[in-house]
């Protein structure tokens, strides 16, 4: 196949007729606006980061006036750091993201694992039961869910934040996706040594699902750094509060208008995550890609 | 599927594969399965206060549903919403996922550009725009100043707010669905676009008779996706908006939100998660009994 389309390739290029060489300039034409267009909306889309960046880097005189010799200042930084508990939503936020994703892997690993390789009764109407959770998600049930968090007097905590995202639907499925293309062979194997099915699973399993769980791991840690409606339902202290609503109660009170502090503590809320983007980005984008491929 | 290894047929292996499964199923069953159901059943019910426990009142919830005006308002929203987000998305997801596959000058930094507002927090974001759509200082009203054009008060008035926030939705979720299409777009073998290319079909011809057929599963995968988020998300309606001007940006799961937890009125609030729950159903019907086989699978 590739070596015809080489040949092809090869044959048509050199011997380009007037009729061609035309066509090659719309080419050029066509490759100069498609670059144009790119480059506009590529623009667009960073100007919100770039204009917090500006903002949050310089005086409050120059929230809204773009000179290129601007002072730079740490300022707005400090301030916002002053006057919110960031720290404290940074750790809960920290907490809440962690405890997230063992619960994730823990759980989604023994299902996947039971879906992948064991028949029992009722396997596939429990694996569509599980599918549901891709269409009906924890975000949608607020209303009954504070109900049960009620009832289980565990309003206002971290588990209480955690505990509807623990059971993925998403990640059991791609890890019941990744679990079946691994050889049984292997899985014998393990057996005639002597491993019993959790001692197989942490052994053969978890070990070569390692890039399933890396791509996983990044697109639920950025999903859940970022979930901001039900730990606003749930939490209602400094203690528990997550980064995100501690940072809708600061940009809401009273900080009046001084955008220059409301964007320096924006960034200081995206850094983290921004900062691991920047630096690992083909990893993410790779693991997004391979999350998303079904 | 016949035939299974000793170690994992047989009531043993039935065993363990249910005690591997009951973790997860427990918290599943708690909270997804029977909230769902458990909607439908407290939203017969009012909302118990003080000494004054839940009372029967059948479907009252939903024929004060019907005659609630700010219920209408929402869903209308929502549905303006929906259509405001999902094809401008999906479209720019599309030729972007085109652009950053092509032989394009600075590709990977054009990549970056598109991909980052998917790991900004919504609500982080909602503040820079909330700045860019302020009157007169806003970043968009200087723009306008600078062809003498008045001052828009975008998020203020009724006839661009949801227009706006509709903006920040699609500007936060192009890059994300971009991801999928330019996986899909890697799979494409080159041969095919060189073959029509022989065939002497312009690029044009090559995009909706090729690449367009073959990018038929990613654009469904997308498009079911992008409407669960078209009712799901709603995190910057907290910063921009709060759901006004007089309800005009007002969504079906931030009216929940504010019934459920402004007004402490739980009963209503699940007559509302009904319907919310009814729109996903549909989705996921259409999805399973339709597109499923309209769409060609390799």
């Amino acid at each position: 196949m590739s070596e015809t389309a080489e040949l092809s390739r090869a044959l048509v290029r050199p011997i380009a007729s007037p009729a061609q060489s035309s066509v090659l300039a719309d080419g050029r034409i066509d490759r100069i606006l498609n670059t144009l267009g790119a480059w506009t909306l590529g623009i667009l889309w960073l100007a919100p980061l770039l204009y917090a960046v500006w903002t949050a880097f310089h005086p409050s005189a120059y929230s809204t006036r773009f000179e290129l010799f601007a002072p730079l200042t740490l300022e707005n930084f400090r301030a916002a750091w002053a006057a919110a508990p960031f720290p404290r939503y940074f750790l809960n936020t920290s907490i809440l993201v962690a405890t997230i994703l063992a619960g994730q892997l823990v759980l989604g690993t023994l299902a996947a694992y039971a879906f992948a390789r064991f028949s029992f009764p009722g396997r596939d109407i429990a694996f569509a039961l599980v599918l549901i959770q891709l269409m009906i998600m924890p975000d949608v049930l607020v209303v009954e869910n504070y109900r049960s968090i009620h009832a289980l007097g565990l309003v206002d905590t971290i588990p209480a934040m955690a505990l509807p995202y623990m059971a993925s639907a998403f990640g059991i499925f791609l890890l019941r996706q990744t679990f079946k293309t691994i050889p049984r062979e292997l899985e014998e194997a393990a057996r005639i040594e002597g491993c019993g099915t959790l001692g197989i699973l942490w052994r053969v399993y978890v070990p070569l699902a390692k890039p399933t769980y890396l791509a996983y791991a990044l697109v639920s840690v950025s999903h859940h750094w970022n979930n901001f409606l039900w730990p606003l339902i749930v939490t209602n202290t400094v203690e528990t509060r997550p980064l995100t609503v501690g940072l809708a109660v600061f940009a809401g009170t009273d900080q009046g208008i001084d955008w220059a502090i409301i964007t320096a503590a924006t960034l200081l809320a995206s850094g983290p995550l921004l900062i691991a983007f920047l630096l690992f980005q083909r990893q993410f984008v790779q693991s997004f890609l391979r999350a998303g491929i079904r | 599927m016949t035939a299974h290894p000793p170690g994992n047929g047989g009531r043993l292996a039935a065993i363990h594969g249910w005690l591997l499964l009951l973790p997860a199923a427990v918290l599943l069953a708690a909270f997804t399965h029977y909230p769902a159901v458990a909607t439908f059943w407290h939203s017969l019910f009012t909302t118990p206060r003080g000494n004054r426990p839940a009372r029967f009142i059948g479907a009252d919830h939903y024929r004060d549903m019907l005659a609630d005006p700010i219920f209408w308002t929402a869903l209308q929203n929502n549905l303006v919403f929906a259509a405001g987000t999902i094809l401008p998305s999906i479209a720019l997801a599309m030729v972007m996922a085109l652009w950053v596959n092509s032989r394009i000058s600075g590709r990977s930094l054009l990549r970056l550009a598109y991909f980052t507002p998917t790991v900004l927090p919504m609500i982080a974001v909602a503040n820079i725009w909330l700045f860019f759509y302020t009157p007169d200082y806003g970043l968009f009203d200087q723009l306008r100043g600078l062809f003498g054009l008045p001052a828009v008060n975008w998020l203020g008035s009724g006839d661009t707010a949801l227009g706006a926030v509709i903006v920040v939705t699609v500007w936060k979720e192009a890059g994300f669905f971009m991801i999928f299409y330019l996986a899909a777009l890697q799979q494409i073998p080159p041969e095919l676009g060189e073959a029509a290319e022989l065939e002497g079909a312009s690029r044009w011809q090559r995009f909706w008779r090729v690449t367009f057929p073959l990018l038929m599963p990613t654009t469904l995968f997308v498009l079911i996706n992008a409407t669960i988020n078209a009712f799901r998300l709603v995190d910057h309606l907290f910063v921009m908006t709060r759901g006004g001007p007089d309800n005009a940006t007002s969504l079906l799961l931030y009216y929940i939100y504010e019934v459920g937890f402004k007004f402490w009125d739980q009963g209503y609030a699940a007559a509302l998660t009904m319907v919310l729950l009814a729109l996903l159903a549909t989705v996921a019907l259409l999805k399973f009994f339709w597109l499923e086989r309209k769409v060609h699978y390799q």
